[in-house]
């Protein structure tokens, strides 16, 4: 069908997919390491450390979150169809994350609100609990989307546990560690003293247990459908995907490496561990979508098949060429304005 | 037998949108106005320097956080709810209503989340100038939200600048057509009104609790002979406060002295009269029911008769109305019933609907018999009681701002306690009637999701019975324990009796004005410092 798509139709729906993809990829990235701060409570056994922790995201978590809104919205405007076989498809985990993001994003204000030890206690569950059930039903959400949707007509088909499975249970896993990856080196950037300390011996701790989870469902990825299969594993293919998995073993050991600096003063190297870490995430996304490209709805859709008319992607893009870049460039300049160490006594109490 | 008797998978997904949507527009008609409220507080403050609107203002951030963090996360629930649930609708209209929300995501949730983390915790960070452009920002997001939301669910109403693909999908012809669609502008003007005095009532109640509580606690004194120059304002149930307070400023030595504990008090001791912070609360709140209560009852007005002229079916089951009339009386109270095509035991003012809608005192009014019944709302006694709880409290609020004129022209206002009363009674009016208001117009939709051109039966996601069932029962719970948490920590904040410096900036530190503010038995450490100006 792919000669007939000529001109606006042929590129808007390729667009939005990319920006769409960069959508829940910023995501991830920023709503990551504040999930990943909850997901680590655990390991925070004193008040003060998780008051300082939590005070680290209290500026941005509510912008961080609105990523999630975009990629959602913004799905439902330019692919239509996707929004609509997805959701359905995903009903129970996407519930699951909708309800764990309702505890954790009040649970910002309330544990400060807390009048007492106990109050405080389930607030503070209410935000770690959370923080890990939307972690996992992500997770469960991505694998059970790229194990591919029973689709009939322009309906969802299958059954309200289809998206249970060995896989999805797996990537669900995977991400709740990767978060936590990310909470950590972000608390290993922006604290100091002993939770600076802890929270570089967790970034140990889960890069370890990231990278074992990204080998696992690589190694399994390709199996999940024909057309993965043939993407990673046929001749000439091979050699164009073959960067992605180089640059994850390249990123890994520049990760260990300046995980072993010395750390905890400042400055850009208390970044670095950080940054890196969002570098894997950012090739596991791209190798999903080298596994993916050009399908929307696995294995039924493709992102021409799903698109809305071009005149409705045409009008949003109007918008979002103008305002995602005035986006990002104030959420930079508030991510600036919080800039550096937070500490328990300087602050944001 | 039974099986007629239990709901199915698609009363479940309405009414799981239903209880979400309701849940969901509590906050926000709260915070729309609160955070132009805000907006005006700061801009008061920098154009006079008057401190008792820095005050004002920081004591309506704290619950401006709170509110603003329950109504994000439960809009972020809706805006997955139409795939979750309703994704026929989104398959058919997605290309159409997708956009607009698309616009409010990219005009608004971006511009309110980014900027209430420096509104909240980055005064002492960017000055005052910039402090106060969040500020506006954030109200400016609130509006635009509304803004959106509003065409794309007015579109859903009243459609228009679209076509119909043979498969039964929507798409856009004419933007400009889609989002200024014809029940959209009066719809926005109603409900962000609504929102304002939602607002206004919620603010004129708390400031009224504090004048009425210190009226009392002055009364006891006086009658125990134990009135003294300065103890005049902490009664015993104040004292929490107080001391919360006090850690605030005790939390940070090296404060200046125009902020130090002391200073503060020598401040409100020196104040006059009524805590100033609540009488300009009252006073505010006040003056925006005696104005904006009345236009309110006008764009009511006008939004009725857009809709008679697009929903006729509507309007019907909201008067009450079954046979077609010239002259048609307006029904104040009666039981309609859809079964046997009348309402029943009516009282009722002759010819009143007839001038209202038609402007004309013999205008002819369409009933619901000369409307097919598969166009008839499914519950219109729904509709009908909906529709006087809404006016009915419309017009209590502009008996409530003449009644704060009244006694304002007599000097009065501060120190009436029946007027102070009633303004604590009608604190959650607005709350009340904005629910009822929607109920009567979303029931009023009925039985459609697209106004005449898609039906709810075919809207619905292909989900099993149990799926929903499980996901209402969770909404239901988590909506219950989590909401219910919060509104009880926002009554708390209501009690804080708004003082001086609430919440004064440590300078040059930064800041969490907001929501952190550790409990006294949470910072035992601090708790001192509160001691020596006793």
């Amino acid at each position: 069908m792919e000669e007939a798509l000529t001109g606006w139709a042929f590129w808007l729906p390729l667009i939005w997919a990319v920006l769409i993809a960069l959508a829940v990829f910023f995501y991830v990235c920023m709503d990551g390491f504040d999930l990943g701060i909850g997901i680590l409570f655990p390991f925070m056994p004193e008040k003060a450390e998780r008051d300082v922790a939590v005070n680290t995201v209290a500026p941005v978590w509510d912008g961080n979150e609105t990523w999630l809104v975009l990629g959602g919205g913004g799905l439902l405007a330019v692919f239509p169809l996707a929004y609509a076989v997805v959701l359905p498809a995903l009903y129970m985990p996407l519930i699951l994350m909708l309800l764990a993001l309702v505890f954790r994003g009040v649970a910002f204000e309330m544990r400060f609100r807390a009048e007492n030890e106990t109050q405080q206690l389930w607030w503070d569950r209410a935000f770690s609990w959370g923080s890990m059930l939307a972690a996992f039903m992500q997770g469960i959400a991505l694998g059970a989307f790229v194990q591919g949707i029973e689709v009939v007509g322009r309906a969802y088909a299958g059954g309200w546990w289809d998206w249970l499975s060995p896989f999805s249970v797996l990537t669900g896993v995977a991400l709740m560690v990767g978060y936590a990856l990310l909470g950590a080196c972000w608390l290993l950037w922006k604290t100091e003293g002993p939770l600076h300390t802890r929270a570089a011996s967790l970034a140990w701790r889960f890069a370890v247990a990231t990278v074992g989870a990204i080998a696992l469902v690589s190694a399994i990825m390709p199996f999940l459908q024909p057309a993965f299969a043939a993407r990673w594993l046929s001749f000439p293919n091979l050699l164009l995907a073959a960067p992605v998995p180089l640059l994850v073993a390249f990123l890994i050991w520049r990760f260990f490496h300046a995980l072993a600096e010395d750390t905890g003063h400042g400055g850009m190297v208390d970044a670095r561990p950080f940054m890196l870490a969002l570098g894997l995430f950012a090739l596991s996304y791209a190798g999903l979508g080298v596994s993916m490209w050009p399908m929307i709805v696995p294995p039924a859709f493709n992102i021409w098949e799903a698109a809305a008319p071009p005149a409705s992607q045409g009008f949003l893009l109007v918008g979002a060429a103008v305002l995602i870049p005035v986006i990002l460039a104030y959420t930079g300049y508030v991510y600036w304005l919080f800039r550096g160490k937070v500490t328990h006594e300087s602050g944001y109490h | 037998m039974i099986d007629a008797l239990l709901p199915s998978a698609l009363d479940l997904a309405r009414f799981q949108f239903a209880f979400t949507v309701v849940w969901h527009f509590l906050f926000p008609a709260f915070t729309i106005g609160l955070a132009s409220y805000l907006a005006v507080l700061e801009g008061l403050w920098l154009w006079t320097g008057k401190a008792v609107y820095l005050d004002t203002f920081r004591y309506w951030l704290k619950i401006f956080a709170v509110a603003f963090a329950m109504g994000v996360v439960s809009g972020i629930v809706m805006s997955y709810q139409f795939g979750t649930n309703w994704s026929v609708l989104s398959d058919k209209a997605g290309a159409v209503i997708g956009p607009l929300m698309g616009y409010e995501v990219l005009t608004a949730f971006f511009l309110e989340a980014g900027f209430l983390g420096v509104m909240l915790f980055g005064m002492d960070r960017v000055g005052k100038g910039l402090h106060m452009l969040a500020t506006a920002l954030v109200a400016t997001g609130t509006f635009f939200s509304a803004f959106w939301i509003l065409s794309a669910n007015s579109w859903l109403h009243t459609p228009a600048g679209y076509a119909l693909l043979p498969d039964g999908r929507f798409v856009p012809e004419d933007w400009w057509a889609v989002i200024f669609n014809p029940s959209f502008p009066y719809r926005l003007a109603h409900t962000v009104t609504g929102a304002y005095l939602t607002t206004a009532l919620i603010v004129g109640a708390v400031g009224a609790w504090h004048l009425l509580r210190e009226r009392q606690g002055r009364f006891a004194r006086r009658d125990a002979g134990m009135e003294s120059a300065s103890g005049a304002r902490m009664t015993a149930s104040t004292g929490t406060a107080a001391a919360g307070h006090g850690v605030m400023s005790g939390t940070v030595p090296t404060e200046p002295a125009p902020h130090s504990a002391g200073a503060e008090r020598g401040r409100e001791a020196s104040e006059a009269g009524p805590n100033p912070r609540a009488r300009l609360m009252f006073s505010m709140a006040m003056w925006m029911l005696l104005i904006v209560a009345p236009i309110q009852a006008v764009l009511g007005d006008l939004h009725g008769g857009n809709t008679y002229e697009h929903q006729p079916a509507k309007v019907a089951a909201m008067e009450g109305h079954f046979p077609t009339e010239r002259g048609a009386p307006s029904i104040l109270f009666g039981l309609p019933d859809a079964e046997a095509g009348e309402t029943r035991m009516q009282i009722a003012i002759p010819n009143l609907a007839s001038l209202y809608l038609t402007h004309d005192w013999n205008g002819e009014v369409r009933g619901l018999n000369d409307i097919p019944r598969d166009h008839w709302p499914t519950n219109i006694p729904l509709v009908f009681w909906a529709f006087r709880v809404m006016v009915g409290l419309g017009l209590l609020m502009i008996t409530l701002g003449v009644a704060g004129g009244v006694m304002r022209l007599r000097g009065r206002l501060y120190t009436t306690p029946w007027l102070l009363r009633a303004a604590i009674a009608m604190g959650p009016a607005g709350l009340f009637a904005v629910t009822a208001g929607w109920i009567v117009t979303e029931a009023g939709r009925q039985p459609f999701t697209i106004y005449g051109m898609l039906r709810t039966a075919d809207s619905a996601s292909p989900i099993a019975l149990p799926a929903v069932a499980t996901s209402l029962a969770a909404f239901v719970v988590v909506y219950f324990v989590v909401f219910g948490a919060g509104i009880w920590y926002l009554f708390k904040l209501f009690q804080q009796t708004p003082r001086p410096q609430e919440g004064a900036p440590p300078s040059g530190q930064p800041i969490r004005t907001a929501g952190i503010t550790p409990a006294p038995s949470a910072a035992p450490g601090a708790a001192p410092a509160i001691q020596p100006a006793e």
